[in-house]
């Protein structure tokens, strides 16, 4: 990511650096999208997840179903919170991208403690069942339910460990240029993990109510 | 403590393995104790182990695939000569576990650490000149993937010293994968290395899709780009697009075996077959990531040595995408048999033969681009013309395959075993070693012995119909794939025919040993001093061989396709080095030192020593923290370094 910065200044008129003609993309649109690529391999990671839960749904092998574990009500309210963290990560950026320290830290605490309370009513639907003797090795179904949701809880919890790390970075060397670049790649995944979500929440628990 | 590792993991009751594990251990050692002797460590260390240049990384995966390539081929010639062995009464000399081993370390070293070293390893030489820019995306992360691909590569080796490999076949599947039936390391050994390497894969596939999308040098549009950059494309994208398929996949085996679940299993609602389904969804693409780098290869090769343009580029590169798009829609080909219903099955059928349509358009543009041209029998060209003929071969048995009654037919026998060989070593073993035979001047900045590199082309065509066209006739027969021992005498006479295959082929590797030994004692008289040995087409060869750090002085200006014909044509002189100083990356250890605390937490996961696990985990993130915490990671060239360099290749030239 670094040969990018020391590209001849001259490029042909009308072509825009990384697009074709006009050379190599400047360091940040190189970082980015990169890391958009990641996401999309992480999408595809849960796709075969979603795939694997779809097939094994159905097959709870005398234990209990969907309808009889899932309570809409908890699962809207981690949904809110989830939701919400994102609303705050975006704040936090637009304050990052403005060097607004203090504003952008306090979006960063927002958004840590939404995506805490939303992990907080995870884990407790989790043990919850697993005390029902509904646990990921009852059946299929539940198997597949634990890995998919609870690899989506995996990656909530690496995004708040980075959270952290990035503002342990921000105090100590400021909103730089670098600092911000990574700051882009954690709201990407941020937002990228409330897109999983979305479906996590409308194939599991909607479809698994009805 | 120790999890399940205790000392009756070391298999001493058993010679064979014994033996062979004592002598790779004493080989191990005696290289690792040389390079302390001759005090090589540093240089090693900086030059190579933390280099994050691409051209490094590419001649260390190279160095690691053809090394691997060995260990394979050995299990192979075993295979091989059990097979001519044990036929009627004799039992030959490799017991039942054991050649199970064999055949399943067979098929996972080649694909994973043979064949996808080798065309990534070219892949990183060869794509940032191609495009005409000083590096890849990330070249640091480029590090991270070489060596955990290394983690990978060690583990699976390991299993040959400590415990046993699977024997599952390179697919693994469940149910026989599960706990209930491999209770043992092996299949452990199997998912943690896949799943290591394939972290690196996959993050070497995001590096690439970047780097091609993202850093060209000016004027480099995609319709300029050279077609290896097209076919690296393509691969990247498909990685990037299946190798998560495969992570879930292993995922989903690995909850199975550690923590009781039952996505594949008999019992619980588990279903074996999806495994296969989400394996093959993987898989088949997995062999066009494999082949469609060695169709960039001929193509660079063909038009270099026939001394014309590509015929029908665009054809070239719409045929490219069309394979690109057509692999992902074909997997269930794989398992006909497991009985999907008519409809399926013939929707499937056909979009496995559409996919010759592609491919044929590709033999058809490399033949018009020989017609007529100058064409110059060199080694690479060699491996390009046997590659048309035996893939053709190889494509039409694919196409029998596709029909689904004939499937059930031949459905695992030495048939299929015989087709897939005869499109990967035909495909792209060939095709990687003409890329071989065609860069080593640039890498190392003299050329290879054409003697001994024909001599191994012959020995290897020769070889590989030896011992491949036998199996056809063999499946036809009704022999299955596997067999540790041979229950029909009346096989015999082509069983020897196909071992006899396979020494000629040992004789093709040799011939490559011995090339490669050959040339570097004459280095000094085939040095090849203008960078452009071949009268190439592409902008690797207008640069210095061996390129420097920087690759280009000033970055190229494209107006063309095949940009560095046209400049010699047009009489052009290469552009003035700048007056700053060109930014390259530093050096890291942090590839060496994830892949390091990767192999500790991977080997600890496999034995059950969870608190090993967890000091390699956290070990391994603080490492990634600090490297994450550093922003300083460039150093600077200066213009009078560069001009020095320049001054001197420059004078180099005008002395020959």
């Amino acid at each position: 990511m670094t040969a990018i910065d020391t590209v001849p200044a001259e490029v042909p008129t009308g072509q825009a650096r990384g697009r074709g003609g006009g050379g190599p993309a400047p360091t940040r649109v190189v970082v980015a999208y990169g890391f958009w690529i990641f996401i999309l391999s992480d999408m595809i990671m849960f796709a075969a997840l979603f795939a694997a839960y779809a097939v094994l749904s159905g097959n709870t092998a005398g234990g209990p179903s969907g309808r009889e574990l899932f309570n809409l009500r908890s699962v809207f309210i981690e949904t809110m919170c989830l939701l919400l963290s994102s609303y705050t990560c975006g704040l936090g950026a637009l304050s990052a991208e403005r060097r607004q320290p203090a504003r952008f830290f306090l979006f960063a605490a927002l958004t840590f403690v939404l995506g805490g309370a939303f992990l907080l009513i995870e884990c407790t639907e989790f043990a919850g069942m697993v005390a029902r003797g509904a646990g990921p090795e009852r059946s299929a179904f539940l198997s597949s339910f634990f890995t998919l949701v609870g690899t989506h809880g995996v990656h909530v919890t690496g995004g708040l460990l980075w959270l952290a790390y990035m503002v342990a970075q921000t105090m100590s060397k400021g909103l730089r240029a670098s600092v911000l670049r990574r700051l882009l790649c954690w709201s990407l995944f941020w937002h990228a993990l409330d897109i999983v979500w979305v479906g996590v929440l409308t194939l599991v628990y909607l479809m698994g109510v009805t | 403590m120790l999890g399940r590792l205790t000392w009756s993991a070391i298999p001493f009751n058993e010679p064979l393995p014994l033996v062979s594990a004592i002598v790779v251990v004493l080989v191990i050692l005696a290289v690792l104790g040389f390079i302390t002797v001759k005090g090589w460590w540093p240089y090693l260390w900086n030059e190579w182990i933390t280099s994050v240049d691409h051209k490094r990384i590419g001649v260390m995966y190279m160095t690691l695939g053809l090394v691997m390539l060995l260990r394979g081929f050995a299990d192979a010639i075993m295979m091989r000569t059990q097979q001519a062995i044990a036929i009627g009464d004799a039992q030959g000399y490799l017991p039942p576990d054991h050649y199970n081993q064999i055949f399943s370390a067979h098929g996972t070293i080649m694909i994973f650490f043979v064949a996808m070293p080798l065309v990534i390893g070219l892949m990183n030489f060869v794509v940032p000149l191609q495009l005409g820019v000083r590096d890849v995306a990330f070249p640091t992360l480029n590090s991270v993937s070489f060596w955990l691909t290394c983690t990978g590569a060690l583990l699976v080796n390991m299993s040959l010293v400590i415990g046993n490999f699977a024997r599952t076949s390179w697919w693994n599947y469940p149910p026989l994968s599960e706990l209930a039936f491999s209770p043992d390391v092996g299949v452990d050994y199997y998912l943690w290395s896949l799943q290591i390497s394939g972290i690196g894969t996959l993050l070497t596939g995001v590096n690439f899709v970047t780097t091609i999308l993202k850093l060209r040098a000016p004027g480099m549009t995609y319709f300029r780009m050279p077609v290896f950059c097209w076919t690296s494309l393509a691969v990247n994208m498909m990685i990037v697009a299946v190798f998560p398929i495969l992570t879930a996949t292993f995922v989903m085996l690995l909850l199975d075996r550690y923590l009781g679940m039952h996505f594949f299993t008999n019992d619980g609602g588990g279903n074996p077959m999806m495994y296969v389904n989400l394996f093959w969804a993987w898989g088949h693409p997995e062999v066009y990531i494999l082949i469609l780098p060695a169709f960039g290869i001929f193509s660079e090769v063909v038009a270099t040595f026939s001394g014309k343009g590509l015929f029908s580029y665009r054809s070239m590169v719409l045929a490219t995408l069309g394979i690109c798009v057509l692999s992902l829609m074909v997997w269930l080909h794989h398992f006909f048999t497991m009985g999907a219903g008519a409809n399926v099955n013939a929707i499937f059928g056909i979009m496995s033969s559409i996919i010759a349509v592609p491919t044929g358009v590709k033999v058809f543009n490399w033949l018009f681009t020989m017609y007529r041209g100058r064409v110059v029998f060199t080694t690479p060209i060699l491996f390009t013309v046997g590659f048309m003929v035996t893939f053709v071969i190889g494509g039409l048995t694919g196409v029998l395959l596709a029909v689904p009654p004939v499937d059930f037919v031949l459905h695992n026998s030495a048939f299929l075993v015989a087709h897939f060989h005869n499109v990967i070593i035909g495909g792209v073993l060939f095709g990687v070693l003409a890329g071989y035979n065609y860069w080593f001047p640039k890498v190392f900045g003299f050329t290879l012995d054409e003697r001994l590199g024909k001599a191994s082309f012959w020995c290897w065509l020769v070889g590989f119909y030896l011992a491949f066209t036998p199996l056809y006739v063999l499946g036809l027969m009704g022999m299955t794939r596997r067999l540790q021992h041979i229950a029909d005498p009346s096989w015999r006479p082509l069983l020897l025919v196909a071992e006899l295959g396979a020494v000629v082929i040992l004789v093709g590797i040799l011939c490559q040993i011995a090339q490669l030994y050959v040339s570097i004692r004459t280095r000094d008289q085939r040095r090849d001093l203008t960078g452009d040995p071949w009268n190439g087409r592409t902008l690797e060869w207008s640069t210095a061989s061996p390129p420097p750090p920087y690759n280009f002085a000033a970055l190229p200006k494209i107006e063309t396709i095949d940009a560095f014909w046209q400049m010699k044509h047009a009489g052009q002189v290469p552009a003035e080095p700048p007056r700053e100083a060109i930014e390259m990356p530093r050096n890291s250890p942090i590839g060496i030192v994830t892949a390091f605390f990767a192999t500790i937490t991977g080997f600890a996961l496999i034995w059950h020593i969870w608190w090993m696990v967890l000091v390699g985990l956290i070990a391994a993130a603080i490492a990634v923290l600090a490297f994450g915490w550093i922003d300083d990671r460039e150093r600077e060239i200066s213009p009078a370094e560069i001009a020095q360099f320049e001054r001197a290749r420059s004078g180099q030239r005008r002395s020959t």
